[in-house]
C-alpha cells in the first residue's frame, strides 16, 4: 500500500453561499502494483482527489497517507511531492524556460542534488518519454508539437523520481497520434519502471487499453472500484451515472442479446476479433 | 457558379518569407469547392494542414498562391472582407478564448452590436441564436461557470447571431468531456439541417465525421482522401496509416472482413455491425 484515504471529505468555500462538497467520504486504498483509471463526469470529483494525492488540497476532515506520511504533516510535504508526481490537465502551460534541459532539470535542480546527479535525472527523464536527448536538450520547449511539450512537461515530473505518477486527462486534445505515443510511454513506465499510475481519462476505449483497476467517482463519493473487466460488466450501474463502456463491449453485448452465445466480457478490438472468429468458424462447422 | 458556399482555386499557402530557411508549405495546390447547405467534415492530425485550411475560408489568411472565393468573392479583395466574414463565421477550439463579455447574452450580442444593428433587431437574433443551441435558460448566466460544452454552444450563438450562411468550426470538440462534445455535435447537426446552413467541420475524432455529407482527409498540406463517411471508412487501414482513428465497431468489421468473413466494410456503428452479423 502506497497511498490510503480514510474517512476523506472536502468541501471548497466553506461558509460560503459558493460551499461545495466536493468529496464525500472517501476510503480509498492504492496499492504499489495498481494502474488505475479513474472516470466520472467533470464535475464528479476525480481533479480534487487527485489533488489530495500529493497535498496540494488537504481534507477537511479525514486523512491521506503517502507511503505513511499524514499529508497534514507540512513539514514533510516536500517528500510527498516526491513521491507523487502530479501531471495536471494541459501540462504544458507549465513550461517555462528556455532549453528543454532547463526546463526539466527544474524540480531535480531544487532537491539540492549534485550536478551531475541532476543531469543523469533530466537525461534519463527524457529519454523515458521518447524523445531524443541530444537533439532536443537544448532547444525551446515552445518550438515542439503539442503532443511533443506534453511529453516534456511529464519528463520534468519523471526527473523527481516519483513513485507514483498521476495523469489527469494527459491525452486532452492530442490527435491520435500524439495520443498513442504518450498512452505507450504510460504504459511503459508501470511495465518497466514500476510506478504505480493513476489515469484520469473520459475515453473508455483507452481506459480499457491500459489500466488494471478502475475507480468510479459520481458526486464526490467513490461509487465503484474493481477490475477494469468487473467494472465494464456493471453496465447499467455505469450508463445510470450517465458513463459509458468501451464501444466494442457495448456491441458484443447486443450481439449477445440477440441470441449469440458469445463473451460480453470483452474490452479491446483484438479480444472481440478472437472472440467472434472463435464464433464464426464454430457456426460455419455446426 | 453561386452554388458554391466556398471555392478554392489552386490553392497553396506557406508561412515565413520565400528564402527562409524556416518556411513551411502549410497547404498546397489545394482544389475544392464546398456546396451551399453542405455538411464537409474536414479530417487530419495534427500539422496536416486543416487549420490553415480553415482560416483561408474566411480571410483570415490569405493565399499565397491561388484564390479563394466566399459565395462568389475573392477573399483577398480587401473591400469583401467584411461580407466574407459575416457569411462565414467561425468557432475555435478553445471556448474559454472565444467568450467576451460577463453574461451569456452581452456575449451573443457581441457581434450584432458591432454591425449597427438595430436594438430590437439584436433581441430576435440573440433569443433564436440561444433557442438554436438550446442555451435560452442560460441567458443571463455568466459564461465562465458554464460546462465546455455550454461555453462552446454559447461561441456557436454568437456566430449565429450574425446570420452566416456558413459555420467553419476547428476543432471545437478537442476539449470537451463526452457528453460536452455530444452537445455541440447535435448542436450542429440542427444548424444543417434544420437551419440549412453550411457546416465545415474540422476535427482529429472520426466519430464526428458520421454525419457529414463528405469527408476529406488532409495529409501534409494536400488533400489525400476524400469520399462520403462510408467510402472513407472503408479504408481503415489507409485512415489508420494517416494517423486517425477508426470507429472500434468499423474496425472489427474490416479486420473480420479480413479473415475471409462476408462483413460488409461500410459499418459505422454498433447497430449496423450487431445486423451484418
Amino acid at each position: 500500500m502506497i497511498i490510503r484515504l480514510e474517512n476523506v471529505n472536502y468541501i471548497y468555500n466553506p461558509n460560503t453561499p459558493f460551499e461545495k462538497k466536493a468529496l464525500d467520504n472517501i476510503n480509498l486504498t492504492i496499492d504499489e502494483t495498481d494502474f488505475i483509471g479513474l472516470i466520472g463526469h467533470t464535475g464528479s470529483g476525480k481533479s480534487t482527489l487527485v489533488q489530495h494525492l500529493n497535498g496540494l488540497i488537504r481534507p477537511t476532515s479525514g486523512r491521506v497517507l503517502v507511503d505513511g506520511i499524514d499529508t497534514k504533516d507540512t513539514g514533510n510535504l516536500l517528500k510527498v511531492r516526491q513521491k507523487v508526481g502530479l501531471v495536471f490537465q494541459y501540462p504544458e502551460h507549465q513550461l517555462f524556460e528556455e532549453t528543454i534541459y532547463k526546463d526539466v532539470a527544474f524540480g531535480p535542480s531544487n532537491l539540492g542534488l549534485s550536478q551531475d546527479e541532476v543531469h543523469e535525472r533530466v537525461k534519463t527523464a527524457i529519454e523515458l518519454v521518447g524523445l531524443d536527448f541530444e537533439k532536443v536538450k537544448d532547444r525551446s520547449p515552445f518550438e515542439l508539437s503539442g503532443g511533443q511539450k506534453r511529453r516534456v512537461a511529464i519528463a520534468g515530473v519523471l526527473a523527481m523520481k516519483p513513485r507514483v505518477l498521476v495523469l489527469d486527462e494527459p491525452t486532452a486534445g492530442l490527435d491520435p497520434k500524439g495520443r498513442d505515443q504518450i498512452l505507450g510511454r504510460i504504459k511503459k513506465l508501470y511495465e518497466e519502471k514500476n510506478i504505480t499510475i493513476i489515469l484520469v481519462s473520459h475515453s473508455m476505449e483507452d481506459i480499457a487499453k491500459l489500466v488494471n483497476r478502475i475507480v468510479v467517482m459520481h458526486r464526490g463519493k467513490i461509487v465503484m472500484d474493481g477490475k477494469t473487466k468487473e467494472v465494464f460488466k456493471q453496465v447499467e450501474k455505469l450508463e445510470e451515472i450517465g458513463l459509458g463502456i468501451p464501444q466494442i463491449t457495448n456491441f458484443m453485448r447486443k450481439f449477445k442479446e440477440k441470441g449469440h452465445p458469445v463473451d460480453d466480457t470483452v474490452i479491446t478490438v483484438e479480444e472481440a476479433k478472437m472472440e467472434l472468429i472463435r464464433f464464426l468458424r464454430s457456426k460455419e462447422n455446426a | 457558379m453561386v452554388d458554391d458556399m466556398i471555392r478554392f482555386e489552386n490553392v497553396t499557402y506557406k508561412y515565413g518569407a520565400d528564402g527562409d530557411d524556416n518556411q513551411l508549405v502549410a497547404v498546397q495546390d489545394i482544389n475544392l469547392s464546398v456546396k451551399k447547405g453542405e455538411y464537409l467534415v474536414i479530417l487530419g492530425h495534427n500539422g496536416s494542414g486543416k487549420s490553415t485550411l480553415s482560416k483561408l475560408m474566411n480571410g483570415l489568411l490569405l493565399p499565397t498562391e491561388g484564390n479563394v472565393y466566399v459565395n462568389g468573392m475573392n477573399t483577398k479583395e480587401e473591400e469583401n472582407i467584411w461580407k466574407i466574414r459575416k457569411i462565414a463565421g467561425m468557432v475555435f477550439q478553445n471556448p474559454d478564448n472565444q467568450l467576451v463579455a460577463t453574461i451569456v447574452e452581452e456575449d451573443v450580442a457581441f457581434g450584432p452590436e458591432n454591425l449597427g444593428i438595430p436594438p430590437e433587431e439584436i433581441r430576435r437574433r440573440v433569443d433564436k441564436a440561444l433557442d438554436i443551441v438550446e442555451m435560452a435558460e442560460y441567458k443571463k448566466h455568466a459564461p465562465h461557470l458554464l460546462s465546455g460544452g455550454q461555453k462552446q454552444r454559447v461561441a456557436i450563438a454568437g456566430i449565429l447571431a450574425m446570420e452566416p450562411e456558413c459555420v467553419i468550426l476547428d476543432e471545437p470538440t478537442a476539449m470537451l468531456d463526452p457528453v460536452g462534445r455530444a452537445e455541440v455535435i447535435s448542436t450542429l447537426k440542427k444548424l444543417n439541417r434544420q437551419e440549412k446552413k453550411s457546416i465545415i467541420l474540422i476535427t482529429h475524432y472520426m466519430d464526428e465525421a458520421v454525419e457529414g455529407d463528405r469527408v476529406l482527409i488532409m495529409e501534409k498540406g494536400r488533400i489525400v482522401m476524400e469520399g462520403t463517411p462510408k467510402d472513407i471508412f472503408c479504408q481503415v487501414d489507409k485512415v489508420k496509416e494517416l494517423g486517425l482513428d477508426v470507429p472500434q465497431v468499423t474496425e472489427l468489421a474490416y479486420e473480420l472482413k479480413k479473415e475471409g468473413f462476408d462483413v460488409p466494410c461500410d459499418i459505422l456503428t454498433v447497430e449496423e455491425l450487431v445486423d451484418a452479423l
